[in-house]
């Protein structure tokens, strides 16, 4: 007669564990270490940022880990910026380099619309992927997974203007003013990039998986982004009406506050114009990406 | 304060689905309160509430003393959540997921270190630690997260199904843990599907369904409520599936369930003399027996008992004979 009687008290036996003791896992912890003092009823300003400050390293570090996620933003650039030279070029300026001169701060502009798309797909996949359960089951600033994961993305905006720039370059762009100027011009493109960030974290927050991310964030930013002075600055020959939506839509500021800047040109009432703008996109973005926030998770 | 967790009337609805239907438990500090039902249970629900994840619809809970929809800040100072999905970051390595964490509960930069180098060494990491995670295995994802709920020393821990598609050995890596964890005077709250998890770890279960607590005691009470271990028999030769029902029959004096497809003769609320009896006769009769063993109920056997239907079943209905408990096998 054969049973398996032996075999079950086999497994009973490797259940329960040989010579456990406190070096064990778990072993050697100390119990309610966190409970030195009782538990802080509120998050500080300054956890909160220090907070936020944590989980942009971690987007940073996931991108170092990563490269090749950055590979939409470094091959859009530089692709847009060739196609766009050469199709319209000789035909809007005259020649590709007087055209080079209008259409690299424009790219500018339209790239620091375009970089924001990957950062809502991003925020989706890791509410997705439960990571964003642990952010919450832990003693860390409400908003701190959000602004983290904008403030990590600034690591895109580099690698954007990084290859848009150097690109330019070498295709004979110039900078017609100095220094400080340039990098007030990459100042207001990142203010308003950042401040677009809050739009794709809303659509990461609300789109129902990060597939659909990218389809609806074309849909806002196309419109935004050629219907401007992107392309050319004058848009004389367009109709009324497009002309008086270029006139309020703020990629159009932006753009031509970045060429009063790198190539000179009125700067004061374009750039006041975008940071409005983007003062109030956060404004009203922020605290629905917050509710938003809230809510899903 | 003597509970370290207290829920009262907790509901919560979803839509047309009542996932929880007033749940009513009390866990008390350093134990380990196991909370048992089949998927579907709410047990999910239940663990994501009180880990401030989740808005209770009507109820309240307390954590640590702290309500945990007013007081969710002081509640996330004392607890950790490890859920069914190991809810760690891919794209990072082990030790830069612990580091993250560790920077997160606010340690400096070289406390958060050693202690992601501590936790990982401790939870079989070490060799792995400095590799992206999501080179890692099932088992190795799920110790990661284990290592970042208790990098802080949580006061409670939540553990949602925490073996749940994980091998023997990782199984028993868990269970090792838990009972660590238990050891040094935490409270630990986990929910499974499984009663030898429950009856292995636990010092109290609260067996739910639909949203509602439907037995509630010690490991040792609620399988006196199922009728204790049953005996399962199974014979070489098909044929002689029905000499070996009878003789079961004849030992236990209770009436055993035959499954003709497979030949196997169950007793439920069977002991070790009864066992020991059995055997005996079977070589007396020279029937050969390819399996004869002692096990706990299944949780379909105390779902059945305790509710009187089958486990994930609509109320009423005990026909189905589904999926048991992972290990079967325990021998008295």
């Amino acid at each position: 007669m054969t049973t398996n009687t032996a075999e079950m008290t086999a497994v009973q036996a490797s259940t329960t564990i040989p010579g456990r003791d406190a070096a064990g896992p778990g072993g050697a912890l100390a119990p309610g270490a966190r409970r030195q003092t009782e538990p802080r009823s509120r998050i500080s300003g300054r956890q909160a940022a220090a907070n936020a400050l944590t989980l942009a390293w971690r987007n940073i570090i996931q991108m170092r880990h990563s490269p090749e996620k950055l590979l939409d933003v470094i091959l859009m650039p530089a692709v847009f910026l060739v196609l766009f030279l050469y199709v319209f070029g000789g035909a809007v300026a005259g020649s590709t380099n007087a055209y080079l001169e209008i259409l690299l701060p424009g790219l500018v502009a339209q790239m620091a619309m375009f970089a924001t798309m990957g950062l809502g797909t991003a925020l989706c996949d890791d509410i997705h992927k439960g990571v964003f359960d642990r952010f919450r089951s832990l003693p860390v600033a409400r908003s701190a997974p959000l602004l983290g994961a904008v403030l990590g993305d600034f690591v895109r905006f580099l690698a954007v203007m990084g290859v848009l720039t150097g690109f330019g370059v070498a295709l004979g762009f110039r900078f017609h003013t100095g220094l400080m100027p340039v990098l007030a011009a990459y100042g207001l493109a990142y203010v308003f990039y950042f401040a677009v960030c809050w739009v794709s974290v809303l659509i990461g927050l609300i789109a129902p998986s990060p597939e659909t991310v990218q389809g609806i964030s074309f849909i806002w930013t196309m419109p935004l982004t050629f219907g401007s002075s992107v392309l050319l600055s004058n848009t004389r020959t367009m109709p009324g009406w497009l002309q008086a939506w270029v006139k309020v839509n703020p990629v159009t500021h932006l753009a031509d506050a970045v060429r009063g800047l790198t190539i000179g040109g009125p700067v004061g009432s374009h750039a006041l114009y975008m940071l409005a703008w983007a003062a109030g996109i956060v404004a009203v973005t922020f605290p629905l990406a917050m509710r938003m926030y809230a809510r899903r998770v | 304060m003597t509970y370290a967790i207290e829920t009262e009337g907790l509901v919560k609805r979803f839509g047309d689905t009542q996932a929880l239907a007033g749940v009513d438990i009390a866990a008390e500090r350093g134990r380990v309160l196991a909370v048992l039902g089949p998927n579907g249970a709410g047990k999910t629900t239940f663990v994501r509430i009180l880990a401030t994840l989740l808005r209770a619809d009507a109820g309240r809970a307390l954590v640590g003393g702290y309500d945990v929809a007013t007081q969710s800040v002081q509640v996330r100072q004392l607890i950790a959540l490890t859920g069914q999905y190991a809810s760690v970051d891919n794209e990072l390595t082990g030790t830069e997921n612990l580091i993250m964490i560790g920077r997160l509960l606010s340690m400096n930069r070289l406390t958060a270190r050693s202690r992601a180098r501590e936790m990982a060494a401790r939870f079989g990491l070490a060799d792995a630690a400095g590799r992206a995670v999501k080179t890692y295995s099932g088992g190795m994802r799920r110790r990661l997260d284990l290592a970042a709920s208790l990098l802080g020393g949580p006061e409670l821990l939540f553990l949602d199904e925490p073996t749940t598609g994980l091998d023997p050995r990782g199984r028993n890596q868990v269970w090792d843990t838990v009972r660590g964890v238990a050891q040094d005077g935490a409270t630990v709250l986990l929910t499974t599907q499984y009663l030898d998890e429950a009856d292995e770890l636990a010092d109290r279960i609260v067996v739910i369904d639909n949203g509602q607590v439907v037995a509630e005691g010690t490991p040792a009470e609620l399988k006196a409520r199922t009728g204790g271990r049953a005996l399962e028999v199974r014979a070489a030769d098909r044929l002689a599936t029905a000499q070996v029902a009878a003789l079961v029959q004849a030992v236990t004096g209770l009436t055993p369930e035959v499954r003709q497809e497979t030949g196997l003769v169950t007793a439920a609320g069977a002991d070790a003399a009864m066992l020991a009896e059995v055997i005996r006769r079977l070589a007396d009769n020279d029937i050969e027996a390819t399996e004869v063993g002692l096990r706990l109920p299944s949780l379909d056997e105390v779902f059945l008992t305790l509710t009187g239907h089958q486990a994930g079943d609509e109320p009423g209905t005990a026909d189905s004979t589904g999926a048991s408990a992972p290990d079967a096998g325990r021998a008295a």
